[in-house]
């Protein structure tokens, strides 16, 4: 009895060190990405990096000042274009989502989020890009508007439904119209929430690249019309990273991480948001 | 002193129709929202529509052929899939492989069994790992990865099993290995993440029950939590599958984009969605870029499939939470 009782023992203590170690070494691995972004891009960071555009191959001292503004105009105005149509979405399943067509919604935006993000640049590519007969920044945009919509959508659907159901109906009770409820008194409730989804939504595609390759293409110049092709830091990165120069792999990584940067700052001001209006919410 | 009216004061119609939401502005406000969220089903409708016909040339030249043969050759126009098929499967497989037993350690460690202090930041940090994007994953690998790879990791993996196929050849660096490892890193997030909703899902109860019983702690968890979460567990690692299926640029990046099928991992593969963004702005005739186009509908037809499945597992146990859509 005692031997059994001590096998049990152990196999929980060594269940709980095992979990405890393989959640470890889940962390070790972020910390190890970070760190080499850190120790292999950071020297590269200088007033250059920001302001110049790229020099011919050989020389050294370019900047990738085009690919950060084209990521800033292509994340942009897949924001402007994925925002509204994903938060009305996800309005729609909370506020009136209850039916068979919610239903169908809801799955096929789960499911829509799983999709492979290269299969929706080539879906844009035959939507956008064949039929106008040029690469654009403004269809890179598109696709990465499509990949935002459905994430918002729920996100938006999930923390539109934990407010309270007497806020609605004390506003009914006082005469609202029940358009007039859900966006002042619902949705303004649920707004830190809405927030950080959209945060996180921009957060995940700003670093995407697949959906860009055949869209926005990329552009060795600097370009600020969304019409022509545009490059994004993401696009940059795979350029240099699989090129042969040592002066492209030095520029990879100063990249790599400032795009991760700027995720990081999206991801850590969403988490902020939600904090400082929801309390303690999850 | 006036006296009470016995009669009900028939209501103002207006309010009435505001009660029921029939008056013009809310009957626009809902028609408003329900076109715009009638946009994600006719989305999928389009996919499938582009898709298919941009395929159907290649469906109609090469018929099942183009699943099974090896060949593919842009010169001689005619393209086999079964390479990229094969790597896609291999490599999301072995991903699944690695990520799994990780993913599940971080969930149950961080619902079951971590002080409460460290739940909140290392879920965080876990939950970043979703948040690198692909291309900077890719970087890491081809500098950092595959060098530790080809110091640390191939020698003994060759001296305890270098006589089996799955071992065999030289290894270069770029390889179905290289690959898997990068997609496990990428996809254990997610799994994570959606199977530790899952074991928060699971009604306290369960616990309380098999601790009630006497059972240890691991004990509750292995024979009360994770039976109970069964379902939604199995389709986290399938929600798992269907990212590592469909991941892109790190791939192209690691795996060496080789139309071959080797047993060896050490040996460069190719996936589908790798092919297409290597091969899609090279594809100068009709029917290389709907070869392409096929490539890409059988991805996403699978993937979408995948999902579906995982979903449904999901919602049997968290029911209609958005699950994983948050994995930040």
């Amino acid at each position: 009895m005692n031997a059994r009782r001590l096998r049990r023992r152990l196999v929980n203590g060594t269940m709980t060190a095992l979990v405890g170690a393989l959640s470890f070494v889940a962390v070790l691995a972020l910390v190890l990405i970070l760190g080499h972004l850190v120790a292999k891009g950071a020297s590269s960071l200088d007033w250059n990096f920001f302001t110049k555009n790229p020099v011919p191959t050989g020389e050294t001292g370019g900047g990738v000042a085009h690919a950060i503004v084209g990521s800033g105009i292509i994340v942009g105005l897949a924001a402007l274009i994925g925002l509204p149509i994903g938060i009305g979405t996800g309005l729609y399943l909370a506020e009136y989502g209850s039916g068979r067509l919610g239903w169908v919604v809801r799955f096929v935006a789960d499911v829509l989020n799983g999709t492979p993000s290269i299969v929706v640049g080539i879906f844009v590519w035959t939507w956008l890009v064949r039929p106008m007969g040029h690469f654009s920044a403004f269809a890179g945009s598109v696709a990465l508007a499509i990949l935002m919509v459905p994430m918002i959508a729920r996100t938006t659907e999930e923390l539109v439904r934990l407010v309270p159901h007497s806020l609605r109906e004390a506003a009914l009770a006082l005469g609202y119209p029940r358009w007039r409820t859900s966006l002042r008194i619902v949705a303004r409730t649920a707004l830190a929430g809405i927030l950080t989804g959209c945060l996180v939504a921009v957060a995940r595609i700003a670093g995407e690249t697949a959906p860009l390759l055949f869209t926005a293409l990329g552009n060795v110049n600097f370009n600020t019309h969304i019409g022509e092709p545009m490059e994004a830091l993401s696009l940059q990165i795979f350029q240099y990273a699989t090129g042969p120069f040592d002066e492209w792999h030095r520029l990879a990584w100063a990249s790599a991480l400032v795009l991760m940067g700027l995720v990081l700052v999206l991801a850590i001001l969403a988490r902020w948001v939600l904090r400082s209006r929801h309390g303690a919410a999850r | 002193m006036t006296t009470v009216p016995l009669e009900p004061v028939a209501a103002p119609d207006t309010r009435w129709r505001v009660l029921r939401g029939r008056n013009a502005s809310d009957r626009l406000y809902r028609g408003a929202l329900t076109a715009l969220a009638l946009m994600l089903p006719l989305l999928l409708v389009a996919f499938l529509g582009e898709l298919g016909t941009s395929a159907w040339p290649a469906i109609r030249h090469f018929g099942v052929r183009f699943l099974v043969t090896s060949v593919w050759d842009p010169v001689a126009e005619v393209y086999g899939a079964a390479p990229m098929i094969f790597g896609t499967l291999a490599s999301s497989f072995l991903a699944v492989l690695i990520a799994v037993p990780l993913a599940l350690g971080v969930a149950i460690y961080l619902t079951e069994f971590s002080p409460k202090w460290v739940r909140q930041p290392i879920a965080f940090l876990v939950e970043l790992l979703a948040a690198i994007p692909s291309v900077v994953y890719g970087l890491w690998g081809i500098f950092v990865l595959i060098p530790f790879l080809r110091t640390y990791v191939v020698p003994p993996l060759r001296a305890l099993f270098g006589w089996t196929p799955f071992l065999s050849g030289v290894f270069y660096g770029s390889s179905l290995l290289a690959g898997s490892v990068i997609l496990a890193i990428m996809i254990l997030p997610y799994i994570a993440a959606v199977s530790r909703e899952v074991l928060l899902a699971v009604p306290a109860s369960q616990r309380e029950a098999a601790l009630g019983m006497g059972a240890t702690r691991w004990e509750a968890v292995w024979t009360a939590v994770v039976p109970y979460g069964r379902a939604g567990l199995i389709g986290a690692v399938i929600l798992g599958m269907g990212r590592a299926l469909g991941e892109t640029m790190a791939v192209t990046m690691l795996i060496g984009n080789r139309h071959d099928i080797s047993l060896s991992v050490l040996q460069p593969a190719y996936t589908m969605a790798a092919a297409i963004a290597n091969e899609f702005s090279e594809a100068t005739t009709n029917l290389y870029l709907s070869a392409l186009f096929e490539v890409g509908l059988i991805l996403f037809v699978v993937t979408v499939a995948v999902n579906a499945l995982a979903r449904l597992l999901i919602w049997r146990v968290a029911r209609g939470t958005a699950v994983g859509s948050r994995a930040l």
